[in-house]
This record gives structure tokens, sequence and C-alpha cells, in this order.
């Protein structure tokens, strides 16, 4: 008989690799269902796993979905890891870009290169904002940060719609719900000639250092660690968990609320209604990929990313539906979730009782 | 105000808050069991998009509500495994549910998008229904009237009985339950079920009876309120009636004011009010407590293994 | 009452080579041992020698690996504690399972394995609570009783089912000395009346006046069966801790020194809805000596330390001081550079951070005062050689600093936590329970290290629900009841029964004035 023993000490070889066996068991369970759904399940697989990856002209384009989901991701799982579950990034996202849209209205007919700074700050500043009202909540009136960063977010996504249709609206734009497009001074650069690859994709990559240097060397790290493992001890050895709340709400709603005005400064270079994509829920399976570990987060932005990649081509190749993707993505943390457990447990062989 | 038009404004206040009841009472047992199960939203789309498809098949909406029950029921028991019997954590774990129903529910309903089907009838003859106050009363479908009675038979359970006595004990102190020899994860799994089983027929609501055809994301975030309105309630499950009403005359006022052509306040905002609703109530709630916490079962998402 | 072994009625329990392992540990190796009806059965050994895992196995909870089990002469398997109970096995936990939002009589409900009628249910507990003069209101809700009340509930849920044989798991630990007579009592009762006792306790006075025979485990083993009425407790404590008794070596007369740590005026509400609000708690504690604050538990204890340690603020500065600084309203970093350490009684998930190493667990308290993160940044290699440098001078048993704290025995983590704290050489050291729960030989070490400290000009305080400890660290004793503090008095001069009084709260704080 088998049976699972508890570790005395979690597998750091099962903590490297359990992300790498839930991916396999992703595509595994995905080739079956979608077979069995009548679909070709292994191009399926193939088409949203592989070739995004294999084909270096796709990789422009994984660089742009995945820096995004980076930067989001390296904000929520500071967070998680201090216990703090902000899954209303989305929300923050689209504050975020509507602040630095704000911004680029303000600034439409002028020069200068403060402009774009300024905007990437009023987007920081906007997610912030955002992301202090949990926080508040939470640290005055111990309101479950769960639930308030969540509703935020429809709030959030209909205000958007409220700007877009009303007072934002492009005077020059034939009445659609959109707003006018950024001008030079306010679009992201691109660093690679010719590619979408925009300065979002390096800031992406020296956030996630920073992330790390943050969590792994740093004392600040360490009280955002012993918040989350262990309040009682974080009281004890002087750290206050109000502290670490609020700083972790204020440093994932700045990171959400910077990648979305990295997107509405670099991809769409304007605001419509079909801005908020769903990143900000994503970054959430991207974090759980990375192990709430930045350097891990980089490698989980990119295969989520992918997936999104990959579930466009999968769209041509195999006609798979567009909704495959998000099925694909939760299939994924489930399997995160459920492969986790050999980290702390082993299996063994019963013996059996006499 | 006519009293034919203030029953039918009744007619749409039940009517909005009936999804909810379901999918909060659900919640509430399992909570009650010590199960935080963040995937309402997630079963009330499996619940949706299962109910609206077998409907639109077979044809009979009765069918339809027994499969959207059994995808509720099948979409919480994902959840159980991984967070029961792999004692994954049940924040994340929920989450994923409802990344899955949102997948899923939009995957399987692609086929059906702008269908229409028969929506669910009212259980009593139409001439009981003729006068505008005894509609409020006989007009209504099946759901409403188990939702109430659901509302008063798990009060009884949890207060009366003793399988109800034991998942309360299970929920408050999971370690003395199995100490005493209680199955705490088998209680716990057919706690979840029960949710997932209201989750189903919340949904359904929605694909059924209030727009009887499928758009994505049919049910909008009241997954969500359903949840807020848990912690509302202080897990009783009178107040959670209470709760899910009032939510009910929140949207049903958005309604109103939108049908009244009111054009002072942007559609988009009177949108935002349930959200806020939520937020403003889960405020009151944390202001009006006087003991350290919310009544909140003592065990609520922690995770428990017998080893 | 006590049977002879010649009697040809079969035991009502009888072990027979019962062996129980779990991955590195022998918890049972060939235990025998039987208990007669209506014989009160001693099951005496020290912290981790096997009787917690030997009561789990005869009530079902855990199998044994090898071995039978007879019960009334004939061998059965016990695999569920509703098999036990349905044998006529009842057993009152140590740490009682109870529900605390619950009332008194749906306690009673969930113990049961059968649904009763709630008005039967309640005429039936009346009838017990009569027949055996417990009182107990069955209506309360559980976490406003005392913890001789709480028990009250689980025996009483036992002798619902009319057990054949009651199995008590350290029911003293936590009672006040009155609240043990009532208990031994009840007990007494029970046996006369036929059932069965097997009682689990490593007190050898409670022991000699309430057991008919002892069976003495040690390391896993029976190392011997006795009458305890007859055998000396010397003799038993010997077999018991297998080494002669260490004495702890004093240092020079206390109560002389400077004032180190004044608290004065103390009051702050308890967490609510189970904690205990403290009541202008007052003391001293000097340099070179060892204050005792004794107390049944939950009258405060948790709450005094949290208050000293900084985690909870008080109302004023001037309430605490440290070396004359005034440093109520100081938070717990800031007291602990000055020089004030704290160890509470939770190992676990307050004094350590059980998912880190020993070395990150370093940090967490010793990151003031030693130089393990200048400026913000966490200097790993000093995290590492702080962790040693404890791990050496404390003996703590482990793989080596990278060692999760979860996975060190309770012992060897106090060790680490009191080595931690004492490394960094504290004008005051405030420890709650300092060896709850660790094992004897470094439950000595640890007593050791303490009385050291506070030769070395620290002043210590102690608090501990255990007065043997206390009476043999102490110099100066006093007593929280209810959130107050009495004053205290100087350990010579007082007899356990007056301590065992203050404790229960049967005369007021004033009483004890010297």
């Amino acid at each position: 008989m088998l049976e699972w023993r508890r570790r005395r000490e979690p597998s750091t070889l099962m903590l490297l690799a359990s992300p790498l066996i839930a991916i396999g068991l992703t595509m595994l369970i995905g080739m079956i269902v979608f077979t069995a759904m009548g679909y070709d399940g292994f191009h399926a697989v193939e088409s949203i796993f592989l070739t995004p990856f294999l084909e270096p002209q796709r990789w422009g384009d994984i660089g742009v979905k995945g820096a995004p989901l980076v930067m989001i991701a390296l904000g929520l799982a500071i967070g998680f890891r201090a216990n703090v579950w902000n899954i209303g990034a989305e929300g923050q996202y689209v504050m975020g870009a509507i602040a630095g849209t704000g911004v680029a209205l303000l600034t439409y007919d002028m020069t200068g290169w403060w402009i774009l700074p300024a905007m990437v700050l009023a987007g920081i500043l906007g997610g912030m904002a955002w992301a202090a009202i949990p926080a508040f909540l939470r640290v005055k009136l111990q309101v479950s940060e769960i639930l308030t960063s969540l509703m935020l977010t429809y709030v959030a996504v209909q205000f958007l719609y409220f700007l877009v249709r009303g007072p934002w609206k492009d005077p020059g734009g034939f009445n659609f719900p959109q707003t006018r497009m950024f001008t030079a001074d306010q679009t992201l650069p691109t660093v690679l000639e010719g590619t979408l690859v925009h300065l979002g994709i390096p800031a992406a990559l020296v956030l996630a250092v920073i992330a790390w240097l943050l969590m792994e060397k740093t004392t600040a790290g360490y009280a955002i660690k012993v918040v989350g493992l262990a309040p009682a001890a974080a009281r004890h050895g002087g750290f206050s968990a109000a502290r670490t709340t609020w700083a972790t709400l204020l440093i994932s709603g700045a990171l959400a609320g910077l990648a979305g005005l990295f997107e509405a400064a670099g991809p769409f270079g304007q605001l419509t209604p079909q801005f908020p994509v769903g990143y900000g829920f994503t970054a959430i399976i991207v974090a759980f990929l990375g192990r709430l570990n930045p350097l891990g987060i980089v490698f989980g932005g990119i295969v989520l990313a992918g997936t999104y990649v990959g579930g466009e081509i999968a769209q041509s190749t195999v006609r798979l539906p567009q909704a495959a993707t998000g099925l694909f993505q939760a299939t994924l943390l489930f399997m995160l979730l459920a492969t986790d457990v050999l980290v702390r447990w082993r299996i063994a062989f019963k013996r059996r009782a006499a | 105000m006519t009293s034919a038009m203030l029953a039918s404004i009744l007619m749409t206040l039940i009517a909005a808050s009936t999804p909810l009841l379901l999918a909060a009472l659900g919640e509430l047992v399992a909570e009650k069991a010590g199960v935080l199960n963040l995937g309402v939203e997630g079963m009330m789309l499996c619940g949706a998009v299962a109910g609206f498809a077998v409907a639109f098949s077979t044809g009979s909406t009765g069918i339809g509500l027994v499969a959207a029950m059994a995808a509720g029921i099948a979409a919480s028991m994902v959840f159980a495994v991984l967070a029961l019997s792999l004692t994954a954590n049940q924040v994340a774990t929920g989450l994923a549910l409802t990344i899955f129903g949102i997948g899923a529910s939009s995957l399987i309903g692609a086929g059906f998008v702008g269908r229409t089907i028969t929506r669910l009838q009212p259980v009593f003859p139409a001439a009981l229904s003729e006068h505008p106050i005894l509609r409020v009363i006989f007009g209504h479908d099946i759901l409403v009237y188990l939702s109430l009675a659901l509302v008063a038979g798990v009060s009884w359970f949890l207060r009366r009985t003793r399988p109800g006595l034991i998942l309360r004990a299970v929920g408050e102190n999971d370690a003395s339950a199995h100490a005493i020899g209680y199955p705490v994860v088998a209680i716990r799994y057919a706690a979840v079920a029960f949710g997932g089983a209201l989750a189903g027929l919340g949904g359904a609501y929605f694909s059924l009876a209030l727009t009887p055809m499928w758009a994505d994301r049919l049910t909008a975030g009241r997954g969500w309120i359903a949840l807020a309105l848990v912690v509302f309630s202080a897990w009783k499950p009178g107040r959670l009636l209470l709760g899910a009403y009032l939510f009910g005359a929140v949207m049903t006022l958005e309604l109103q004011l939108k049908a009244a052509g009111v054009t002072w306040l942007a559609p988009e905002v009177l949108a935002m009010a349930p959200y806020l609703a939520t937020i403003a109530v889960l405020t009151m709630m944390s202001l009006g407590r006087k003991t350290g916490r919310l009544d909140a079962p003592a065990c609520l998402g922690k995770p428990f293994s017998a080893s | 009452m006590n049977q002879p072994r010649e009697q040809k009625v079969p035991p009502r329990l009888a072990l027979a080579h019962v062996s129980k392992s779990f991955p590195g540990v022998k918890a049972n190796e060939d235990i025998s041992l039987s208990v007669q009806p209506g014989e009160i059965h001693a099951l005496l050994g020290e912290n981790g020698a096997g009787k917690s895992t030997l009561v789990k196995i005869i009530y079902g909870v855990q199998q044994a690996d090898q071995g039978t089990i007879s019960w009334n002469g004939s061998p059965v398997a016990i695999p569920s504690p509703k098999a036990a109970r349905k044998l006529g096995i009842g057993m009152v936990f140590q740490h009682f399972s109870l529900f605390d939002a619950m009332t008194v009589i749906e306690n009673i409900a969930l113990g049961l394995d059968e649904a009763v009628d709630r008005e039967e249910l309640k005429a039936q507990v009346a009838a017990i609570l009569q027949s055996y003069s417990l009182p107990l209101d069955p209506e309360r809700e559980v976490h406003t009783l005392s913890v001789g009340e709480r028990q009250r509930i689980e025996i009483v849920r036992c002798l619902l089912q009319k057990p054949k044989l009651l199995i008590m798991d350290e029911p003293t630990s936590v009672l006040t000395p009155q609240e043990v007579e009532r208990l031994f009592a009840t007990l007494r009762q029970i046996a006369a009346e036929g059932c069965s006792i097997l009682y689990i306790s490593h007190k050898l006075h409670e022991i000699k006046a309430l057991c008919d025979s002892a069976t003495i485990l040690r390391g896993g083993r029976v190392v011997a069966t006795c009458d305890p009425k007859v055998e000396t407790t010397k003799r038993m404590a010997e077999l018991m801790i297998g080494a002669e008794l260490r004495k702890i070596e004093h240092g020079k007369a206390a109560g002389t020194g400077a004032v180190r740590l004044e608290v004065k005026g103390l009051s702050l509400p308890g967490e609510p809805p189970f904690g205990t609000d403290l009541e202008s708690v007052s003391f001293e504690a000097r340099a070179g000596e060892i204050l005792g604050i004794a107390g049944v538990a939950g009258n405060g204890q948790a709450e005094l330390l949290t208050a000293l340690s900084g985690e909870q603020l008080a109302a004023g500065a001037e309430a605490i001081r440290l070396d004359g600084k005034a440093v109520g309203l100081d938070g717990a970093g800031a007291r602990r550079a000055l020089g004030l350490a704290c160890v509470p009684e939770e190992r676990n998930g307050h004094a350590a951070v059980p998912d880190f190493s020993l070395a990150d667990n370093g940090v967490l308290t010793a990151r003031h005062r030693l130089p393990l993160a200048p400026h913000g940044f966490i200097s790993r290699g000093s995290v590492k050689r702080f962790a040693d440098s404890v791990i050496k001078l404390f003996d703590v048993r482990t793989t080596g600093n990278a060692a999760l704290a979860r996975s060190l025995s309770g012992g060897n983590l106090q060790k680490f936590i009191m080595g931690r704290e004492i490394g960094q050489q504290p004008a005051v050291l405030v420890v709650s329970q300092p060896t709850w729960g660790v094992d004897a030989g470094a439950a000595a070490a640890i007593r050791q290290e303490l009385v050291d400290l506070a030769a070395k000009g620290s002043a210590v305080v102690v608090i501990s629900q255990d007065l043997d400890e206390l009476l043999e660290l102490a110099d100066r004793l006093c007593v929280i009841n209810e959130g107050r503090l009495s004053a205290p008095r100087p350990v010579a001069s007082l007899g356990i029964d007056e301590i065992g009084l203050m404790m229960g709260g049967v005369h007021g704080a004033e009483a004890t004035h010297a």
C-alpha cells in the first residue's frame, strides 16, 4: 500500500520540479480533454505550449505579453508572501492606465521628454491609490482585502467605460468609445528596432531583480515573509503587520498601475473598452507558477505569455476557441496547487500494522 | 405608485435576489464547516452554462436545473480534492476555480451565444397570480420557493439537528472534531458539495430564469457578492435572506433608474452600485461588530490534515 | 478496590508486547501492562517517555505496529476512538477537545456516538452532575468556563457512556491544588463504582495519593511496575528519570541588586473574546534575582508577556521602566535594543517561525542587539555564525543552522530560543513556561542557564504554571490571578498550600502582603 508521509523539511528538488510537472500534466490533460471535445488535441497543446517558444519571430510577442504579467505578478507575490490577498490587480492595472492617460490627455498638445515620465508616475500613483483602499479597510477595519480589492476591479472597469464613452471620448474618433491616440512623446519607446519590444520588457526584468533583492536580502523582505508565515512571531520580532500590509498592497498596486500605464502607452497607444484583458487575474497564476519567487516569476510570465500567443496560434491552426486559453491557464493553476503537495509530502510504502 | 407597479418592482427584486441567496446559502454551509471556497463565481458559471446547454438540448428546464446542480457539484469537487485532500491553499484554489469556471463556461457556451430557451415557468397556475398582489406571492418559479425553503431548512439543520451540530463543530475546531472521531474531511467534502450544488442552481437562475439566453460571463461577479453576503450574514441563514434581498433591492433600483431614463447618473455609475454597496456593507459589518471577530467559524480557511 | 493479581477475574485491560514506531523514533517498545476492574492504575513517565502514544493506541487514535490488546480477557482490535468507546473506554485528554463557541450541552452531545434527544440528554447530564456533585452549567458557552469546569465537561461526557475504563491524560497539569482535590474525590468515586482508571502523569505525589498501582515508562519501555503507596517517591523519580536528580546551583543571595525592570500600575484590556484584562500590575525585578510568577493558565500570563515584550504597548511610557528608562510606549524592537528579551510560551509560531531555518530565526529577535542586518540588509555570514554559536553553546541537537525550526523537537527548539535570547546578554529576560513539553535533561539545562544569567547580573522573570519549577528556581514568587498580580514574597517563606490558595484566587492579593 502507498501512503503519504509528511517530509521533515520541504524538498528543494520538488520546489523546482513541481512547476515543470504541473506544466506537463496540464499539457496531458489538455490533450485528452480537447481530443475528447473533438479538436485536434495534440496540435492544440503543441500550438499553445511549444510553438511560441520554438519560433523566434514570436518571442517579441511573448515579451510584450509577458512584461505586464511579470510586473503585476511580482507585486502580487510579495503580497501573497505576507498573506495579503490582493486579487484586484486588474483594477489597479486599469486605474494606473487611466491615471497615466489622464496626464496624456492633459499634455496632448505639448512636447517634451518629461511627459512620459510624468505619465509613468501617474500610472504608479493611480495603481497605488486604488490599492490603498483595500489596504486602509483591512488595516483599520479588518475588512478582507480579497473581496474589496476584487469589487474595486469591477468599479475600475466601469469607470474606464464611463471615461471612454463620456468625457474622454476622442472628439475626432467618429463617436467610437475610445480616447485620442497618444503622441510620440507619450508612447513607450521600442528597444529593438522593427519589433514590438518596448521599454516595459527590460523594465520588468530589472524590477524582478530588485524584487528578488528585496525579498531575499533585506530586513523588509524578511518582515514580509515573517508576517505571512507567523503573524505572532512577527509581532514578537518587532515587525508591524499593519505596516507590512500597507507596504505590500501599495507595492502591488504600484506595479500593477505601472504595468497598466506601459500597456496603454505601449501596445494600445490609447484607452478603449477592450483595454482590460485579464492580465491582473492571469498574473495570479504567474505568481504561483514562479513559486512566489521573483526570479521564478520571470519564468512563469514567459510560460503564461506563451499560452496567450499560443492560444492565438491554436485559433488559426486547430480552430481552438479563445476561451480555451483561459481553461489551460486555470488547469495549470490547479495542477500547480496539486503538485505542490509533493514539496511537503512524499509517497512511501505503507507498512502493514500487525 | 400603483399596486401593479409596486408588484412589478417586487417581482424584479425577488428575481434579482434569488441567485444571490442560493449561492450564498451554499457558501454559508461550506464556511460553517470551515471551508472558504472563493470559487463561487466559477461554480455559478459552470452551473449556468451546463443548465443552459442541457435545457437547450433537451428542451426541459427541469433537466437543465439538475444538470446545473451536477455541474456545480463537479466543479466544487475539483476544489475539494485540491483544498481538502491535498491541503492546497484555499484562497488560491478558489481563485483557480473561478478562473476555470470563466474559461469552461465561455468555451462550452461559445456554441450557444444568442440562442434562447423557454424560461423557467411559475409554479402555480397563472389564474392564481392575476391580481398583482397575489402575483408577488404565487407568481414565482420553483427556485424562488426553493431558496426560501432552504433558508429555513439550513437554519433548522444547523441549529437543531445532530449532523448540523457536527458540521458546525468541524468548522469551529477541526482538530477536536477529529480527535472525537468525526470524519472532518468527509464532512467538509459534503459541505463543499452542497455549496457547489446551490452555486450551480444560482448560476442556472441567470441562464434559465433571468435572461433565458446565453452570454459570456453571465453572472457578472455575483458569486463574489454572494461571498460578501455570507460575511454580512454573520453566518446566520436568516440574516443572509435579509442581505440577499437588500442587494436585490440595490440591483432593482439600478434597473429602475435605467428604465426610467435617468440621465444625470451615468449607466456605468449605476453598474458600479452593487460592488460599491458590497464594500460599504463589509465596512459597516466591521464597524458594527462588538467582539474581536466577526463570528466567523474559528477554522475558516485553515487547511486540515489528520496526520 | 485494589484487586490482587491472583484473582480469577480477567484484567479489564491487558497489553502484551505492544510496540509502535514513527519515522526516526521508537515511541513504544514491547510494552505490557494490565489494569484490574476498579483499579486506579498510574502510567508514569517523563515527557517523551511514550505515555501519550500508548494511550492513543488504547483509545484507538493510533494503531500499534506489534502486540495485542485484551479486553476483559479476550483479544480485541481498536481501530478507532469510536470502537474504543463501544468497548467502554472513555478518555479525558490533556488538551480538551472542546468547541469554545458552543455550549456545554452541545459539546457533550458532540462527544456521544449516538444521537440523544436534547431534553433527555439534559436530564442525564443533570443526573450525573448531581450524583458526583460537580458544579457546571450546561447552557454556558465553553469559552466562559475555567479550565477545571472544562475538564468536568470531558468527564461528564465520558461518564454518560458508562465507561468500564477511564483514561485521564495529565489531568492536573492546569488545575489549582483545590481543583485537584475535587477531581481526585470524583475519580475515587468512579473507581469505587467498578470503573478502572488509567491515570497518566509525571507528578509523583499525585500518584502516591491516588493510584493503586503504577507502570513506569522511560524511553518508550516499561522500566518498572510498582505499588506507589509502598514505593518511595525518590525511587520512582529515579526510575522515571533514569539518573540522579540534578540540583540547580543558585548564585549569590538575591534581592539586593539594582532594579532593572520596574512595572508600575500596568493595565491592559485583554484581546476579545477570550483574553484577560491586566489590572494595575506592579513589580520589580532586580539584578541577580529570578522572580517567579505563578498562576493557573489563562489568568493573564500571555497578556503580561506581550505587554512586557512590547507586542502590546502600555497606556503610558512610565508603566514599564528598563534600567530606569521609561519604555512603556516603545515597540518590541526598541525594547529589545535596550536589553529587554522575552521568550513566550508558544514556541512554534510565536517565539520562532516554524518554516524558517534556525539561522533565519536568529534574525527574528537578535537583529537589534547584534549586527545581523546592518542598514536593512541581512548579512548571511553573521546570521549563520550567530546561529552556529547558539547551537554549539546551548547544545541544540540539529542537523545545522539550515534546519527548519519545525523539524526540531520541542526541547531542542526551546534550547535554541533560550540561547538566542541569552546569547544577546539581555539586561532583563522574561520567559514564560521555559520547560513546558521539554524533556528532563533539556529542562535542567535550561533552568541552569536561567540561574547563570541571573548570576551575571541580569534580572530574570519566569512565568510558569509549574510550581515545582518555580520553587526550585525563583528567589521571590508572586501569583497572577484574573489579571492581577500579588505582591512578591521570598520563596523560602511560602508553603505549597499557601501558593495553591493564592493561585485559585480564594483570597485577595492583599492577604499576601508580608
